[in-house]
């Protein structure tokens, strides 16, 4: 029998002899450790759900045109600025069209680059849905049906009827869910639409489109890119929006700036277009780390708490395993052990309860206008925090239980056995 | 021959709260096979000074040789070995570990020392009970004992690694005549059979008087 089996020998008939103790003081490590579990697991598969719903979502580069003015103006040109004074007041921006001007070279062109995963144009037209003596303000986008959903996921917005009828029928729409709702339309019927020059079109609702927000699903729909240009009355080349998907994300911010330069062009990455976005993130994250560490250290004081109170009360034996030949180390090493078995059972079985919990809140049913697609609370099952939950309770409880332990090396046998 | 245990001009103090000279140049020999039996009032430092016999109390000056090696300075690691390889000692109060059985208690000290495999060190361990009597009582625990029971279970656990001498601090204090003379029998007739020295203190007149020698203390000082 090796000298630490006998130590691991008396840590267990001590912990045994204390069964009650012990499990209260385990339970606190599996309340912390399971705490901890739920709780990134769920703010993380949270925050993997909202990333997913914008960034999946959200191309990570947008190419327009912008209609901004100028900030060089002409005559800054022609009397040279730095001599002259030039005041002008009233700017404002020049009549331009929305579309974006060589759209279809620019856009073969980034089908090309090997860091484009993906280009879809976008022609967008305002229109009126007509709804009896009512006019509906709307507006209606040309898509690409196939590449968006490829890129964008754009199905997940689909909440009834399909997106292929979009390249089945030539006139088939996908209409927003407000709009919808407000003409009591669905799937299957008609709707009668105007251009801005008053032109009526016949489009057939194939599905209805729902973002979750409401001002845009008030007045956005869909239709074939051809479609579109046709409403607007406009070629094959009338291109309003490129949306971009690279194949790193990190490279959006770049490859924006390299676009404006290339192209006479205003290009906005994903980062400028979402940047409180990820500080929710990071802020929400921040705060799970914070709850659940605060709940292990509460755990940890429970175990120095409970430890301590079994050295005092294991005076004697203490006294008696160094009168027989028991080192300081050794006593040391008992207390230690019985630290590490109380932080392994109490982290087994917080593993086992963060666990169940999870697929507990898994299953539990969430509907939300704003996600159609998510039909129950996100979890995030990441290896990672079981893992990280292990390790901390090892930690935690070995330093818990190292202090009072510490405290057992030093105690002197004579001083306990005189004080009787 | 050696004697078994010497020490030369032990001194020793303690501090708190008031400095007090409690051992004063404490100098003696313990012979081999030696009963020797320790007296005098109470408070004079006899169970002061067999703390540090034992090496369990390192804080003094002065010189401990045990079986011809001087001691005094060893570490405390060291002097744990030393311990259980050359001494055995018996509280007042029995001190055994509650939770566990009669045997656990006795085995322990061996299964540290580690010269014996588990088997061995079990089958010593009953021959120790045996020779106490007490072999019926091995499986028990030993927060069930009573008293007498206890004081000779923690005879055996003295015992266990065959020592060269057993301390004894007042190891009949708390029993009646009775279990005091079968405890006194049993020591006599281990340091007659098995060559151990007894170190034993002692109010007992009775029980002193059959021992080898008696080491009177007065006041701090060996008086003879
Ligand atoms: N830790 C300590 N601090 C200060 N004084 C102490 C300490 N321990 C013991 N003493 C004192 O040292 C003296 C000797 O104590 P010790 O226990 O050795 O006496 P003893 O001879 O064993 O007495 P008894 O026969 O009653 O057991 C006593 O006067 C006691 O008050
Ligand atoms: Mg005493």
């Amino acid at each position: 029998m090796s000298n630490l089996s006998i130590i691991w020998d008396i840590s267990k008939t001590h912990l045994f002899s204390k069964k009650k103790q012990t499990m209260v003081a385990a339970l606190g490590v599996t309340f912390g450790i399971s705490m901890f579990i739920i709780m990134m697991s769920f703010m993380t598969g949270l925050n993997q759900l909202l990333d997913g719903l914008v960034l999946n979502r959200t191309p990570h580069v947008q190419i327009y045109n912008n209609t901004d003015p100028t900030e060089t103006q002409p005559t800054d040109s022609y009397f040279n600025a730095a001599t002259n004074l030039n005041y002008i007041h009233s700017i404002k921006p020049k009549s331009r069209l929305e579309r974006i001007h060589n759209a279809l070279p620019i856009l073969s062109e980034l089908k090309k680059n090997k860091k484009v995963n993906g280009a879809t144009p976008q022609t967008i037209c305002k229109v009126f849905y007509i709804a009896g003596s009512n006019n509906l303000n709307g507006i209606i986008s040309g898509i690409d049906v196939t590449q968006e959903a490829r890129l964008f996921n754009f199905k997940d917005y689909i909440v009834e009827g399909d997106i292929n009828s979009l390249i089945k029928k030539k006139n088939g729409v996908l209409l927003g869910s407000g709009i919808a709702e407000k003409l009591s339309l669905s799937v299957g019927d008609k709707i009668q639409i105007l251009n801005p020059s008053g032109t009526s079109f016949s489009l057939s609702i194939g599905g209805i489109y729902q973002s979750g927000m409401a001002e845009i699903d008030d007045i956005q729909s869909y239709v074939n890119l051809k479609m579109a240009q046709q409403i607007l009355g406009a070629g094959s080349n009338y291109i309003s929006r490129i949306h971009v998907k690279l194949n790193d994300m990190e490279d959006a911010v770049p490859f924006s700036k390299l676009i404006e330069n290339i192209y006479d062009v205003s290009a906005m990455d994903i980062k400028e277009a979402n940047a409180q976005f990820d500080t929710g993130s990071s802020i929400r994250t921040l705060i799970s780390y914070a709850v659940s560490i605060t709940l292990l250290i509460v755990a940890g004081f429970g175990i120095y708490n409970i430890l301590n109170m079994f050295i005092y009360e294991k005076m004697n034996d203490i006294a008696i395993l160094k009168a027989t030949g028991f080192t300081g180390r050794d006593v040391m090493l008992i207390f230690i052990f019985q630290a590490l078995i109380i932080g392994v059972l109490g982290a087994a079985l917080g593993l086992g309860v963060g666990y169940g919990a999870s697929v507990i809140i898994d299953n539990i049913p969430f509907n939300s206008e704003a996600l159609p697609t998510v039909k129950t609370y996100p979890v995030n099952y990441d290896p990672l925090f079981y893992i990280t939950g292990i390790i901390f309770a090892l930690v935690s409880t070995f330093l818990a239980g190292y202090l009072p332990a510490r405290k057992a090396k030093k105690l002197d046998p004579v001083e306990i056995i005189r004080g009787q | 021959m050696k004697p078994i245990l010497e020490t030369k001009d032990i001194n020793k103090y303690f501090t708190d709260p008031v400095e007090f000279h409690v051992l004063k140049d404490i100098s003696l020999k313990l012979e081999r096979k030696e009963f020797v039996s320790i007296m005098g009032k109470s408070g004079c430092g006899k169970s002061t000074l067999l703390y540090i016999l034992s090496t369990m109390d390192t804080n003094y000056t002065g010189e401990l040789i045990i079986d011809g090696k001087n001691v005094s300075h060893e570490s405390k690691d060291n002097l744990a070995r030393i311990r259980s390889e050359n001494i055995g000692f018996v509280f007042q109060f029995h001190y055994l570990l509650p939770e566990f059985t009669v045997l656990k208690n006795i085995m322990l000290p061996a299964l540290k020392l580690g010269k014996f495999d588990h088997k061995t060190i079990k089958k010593n361990a009953l021959e120790k009970l045996e020779i106490l009597g007490m072999q019926e009582q091995a499986d028990k625990k030993a927060s069930r004992l009573s008293g007498g029971q206890k004081q000779r279970v923690a005879i055996a656990r003295a015992l266990i690694n065959n020592p060269k001498i057993i301390m004894g601090d007042e190891p009949t204090g708390n029993l009646d005549s009775k279990n005091a003379n079968i405890v006194f029998d049993i020591l006599r007739e281990l340091s007659n059979e098995l060559d151990m020295s007894m170190l034993i203190v002692t109010h007992d007149k009775d029980f002193a008087k059959k021992t080898d020698r008696i080491i009177e203390m007065e006041d701090g000082y060996i008086i003879s």
